[in-house]
């Protein structure tokens, strides 16, 4: 079942001198429980891709359908509470709240949801075990390693039970064993949980794992390929 | 969550915040303690007034303050003082001649007050009594004696046991004399009061007006508690008729606006202080939210909405700011409590002080409303100042925010 669909997105950022077509008419469709890379050099506008798909950057021309929702007719407050509700982000530089533990990063979009707190607590918990940190609920980010930080992060991209998950090269800032590691993580989720993961990445061990590697090149799609 | 990530977002920088909580703690804390010592003077200037000047409630004869004419005197005076030392809520009441005259010596001759009194109601009404340096207050059993201030005696070259001089108009309009001894010298610290007010025996004034027997031209009440002022007059006014019944607020209107003006000029200050102090909160947050673009660009990525960033960013300013001013307004209410009970000597300046009237010291006087008012103005200027931060924050684009490396 499709939960994505992209029609004819095109990004245009006017220069001083020269106008970048950062994405240039792509058409997409993402199915539930994908596992997919979008591959190409810097430049090639993944991530600007990616910045349009999870709504934080607004496209000059086309859509972004998720779940029968054109979520760029949405309002401003409207669209951030549909991120909210439905979309999952991971950062290449893990971007967790520093004042908070990793129970409170990872409760924190559930609170944002109003979930109840018995609800927000277990949910925490378990997460955070799934993803190996069980006893490093009461740490700060400054306590955690790089790997340990990324995954608090797939924890709290995954606590408010999103349509899928956004990782902008998540992998970019690690070593190989913590890569390894979450790689592994997000593989055991996809295929037991069925989480939809979009990854945007340079990594060749990433693109190893991935189920369909789109291949981007000055804002187009060149090679589109299901392994 | 909120209120958790505001507090402790409020310590990422704690040398910056401490700099801010710092300036506001000392500010707020002399705002509060200039607040009690001007209030502690003004207290003490309207209680020197009523406890050596004017007592509560003063009562005449119609249209005798405007003209002091000494045919305008309250006959029967005597039988009021009676009855008005007998009402519950009175503490005393005393029968006053008063005369305005000249007074001399072999030196030099003055215009003064000359008020004719009997020390034993006198003393209930007003602390003259207390205020003697040397000599004695009537207690010695001499004839015409007269008790006057230090500094009239110094500008008439007189000194205790020596003889002067009243020459006043009587009854019936004749210019009579009459010579009196000093017996007592008093120092209300009050300089225009002492150089301008002599006391002699109700019995030798009477003698030398012609006034008629128990007549006087003023009665001064002083009540129990100052809260039954009013209640006491209208006690009074009903039982004298037609006479003017006045409190201390009307017979000197500006000693009654000065506890209002001085009010209003303390609440002042202390917005001009907070006002200040606005501007470094501002900066302050300005640049814990410019430190933050990538951060708060995430937040909203995630799902936080403008709301709650804009919220989030007030409650911070108003964390900063209440800390810095609940610790001020503590620490200057301290302060002011110790001074109390501990004067703060303004001798330096005592001559300038004791010629308008106040004491050379002054003990800090402050209530609660104050420190409850000051701490609400603190946090109206926390919210005032969160709102040009929060909205830079909302400025951030998210997907150019986390751009940022």
């Amino acid at each position: 079942m499709s939960i994505i669909q992209i029609k004819n997105l095109t990004k245009i950022y006017d220069g001083k001198h020269v106008e970048v077509k950062a994405v240039n008419g792509i058409n997409l469709s993402i199915e539930e429980g994908e596992f997919t890379a979008v591959v190409g050099p810097s430049g090639s506008g993944k991530t600007t891709l990616l910045n349009m798909l999870g709504g934080l950057d607004r496209p000059t021309s086309g859509e972004v359908i998720i779940n029968n929702v054109n979520i760029w007719n949405l309002s401003p407050s409207k669209l951030i509470d549909f991120r909210l509700h439905n979309i999952g982000f991971v950062f290449q530089a893990y971007n967790l709240i520093p004042v908070l533990t990793a129970k409170e990063n990872v409760e924190f979009t559930m609170e944002l949801q109003g979930r109840p707190s018995k609800e927000r607590f277990e949910r925490t918990k378990s997460l955070l075990e799934t993803v190996g940190l069980g006893d490093r609920l009461d740490s700060r980010p400054s306590r955690l390693s790089g790997g340990q930080q990324q995954r608090v992060a797939v924890a709290r991209a995954l606590a408010p039970k999103p349509k899928f998950i956004l990782a902008d090269e998540p992998t970019a800032n690690l070593d190989s064993k913590s890569t390894e590691m979450l790689l592994d993580i997000m593989e055991k989720l996809n295929k037991e949980e069925k989480i939809t993961f979009i990854f945007s990445t340079h990594d060749a061990r990433v693109m190893k794992k991935a189920k369909r590697i789109i291949t981007v090149e000055d804002g187009k799609v060149l090679k589109d390929e299901l392994k | 969550m909120l209120l958790s990530i505001s507090w402790r977002n409020v310590w990422r920088n704690k040398l910056r915040s401490l700099v801010m909580v710092i300036a506001i703690t000392l500010g707020l804390c002399a705002g509060i303690f200039s607040t009690g010592f001007y209030l502690g003077m003004a207290d003490q200037r309207i209680d020197k007034a009523i406890k050596t000047e004017l007592s509560h409630i003063q009562v005449h004869q119609n249209n005798f303050r405007q003209a002091h004419d000494i045919t305008k005197f309250i006959p029967k005076g005597d039988s009021l003082v009676r009855e008005f030392n007998d009402m519950p809520l009175v503490a005393g009441a005393s029968p006053r001649i008063v005369i305005f005259s000249m007074i001399a010596s072999a030196e030099n001759g003055y215009g003064v007050k000359i008020m004719g009194i009997e020390p034993k109601f006198e003393r209930k009404t007003t602390n003259i009594y207390t205020k003697i340096v040397e000599g004695n207050y009537f207690e010695e059993k001499k004839k015409n004696p007269i008790i006057l201030g230090d500094k009239l005696a110094e500008k008439l070259k007189v000194k205790l046991g020596s003889k002067v001089v009243l020459t006043l108009q009587d009854v019936d309009n004749n210019i009579i004399s009459g010579a009196f001894r000093i017996v007592g010298i008093f120092n209300t610290v009050n300089t225009t009061f002492d150089e301008s007010n002599v006391f002699v025996k109700y019995e030798d004034l009477i003698r030398l007006t012609n006034l008629p027997a128990g007549a006087c031209h003023e009665i001064a009440i002083s009540v129990k508690n100052d809260e039954d002022v009013n209640l006491v007059k209208d006690q009074i006014a009903k039982a004298t008729g037609s006479l003017e019944v006045m409190t201390w607020k009307e017979l000197s209107p500006e000693m009654s606006y000065l506890t209002e003006a001085m009010d209003i000029y303390m609440y002042i200050f202390i917005v001009i202080i907070l006002l200040a102090l606005l501007f470094g909160i501002i900066n302050t947050m300005l640049m814990a939210v410019l430190d933050r673009i990538k951060e708060l660009g995430m937040l909203m990525a995630i799902g936080m909405s403008r709301v709650r960033v804009f919220f989030m960013i007030m409650l911070e300013t108003v964390f900063l700011s209440l800390t810095g001013g609940i610790a001020g307004v503590t620490l200057g209410y301290l302060i002011s409590k110790y001074f109390e009970t501990h004067k703060i000597s303004l001798a330096r300046w005592g001559n300038v002080y004791t010629s308008i009237g106040y004491d050379p010291y002054v003990y800090t006087s402050l209530d609660w409303t104050y420190i409850i008012n000051t701490t609400i103005l603190v946090f109206i200027t926390g919210v005032i100042a969160s709102i040009y931060p929060a909205y830079k924050a909302l400025q951030n684009d998210p997907a150019q925010a986390l751009r940022i490396e």
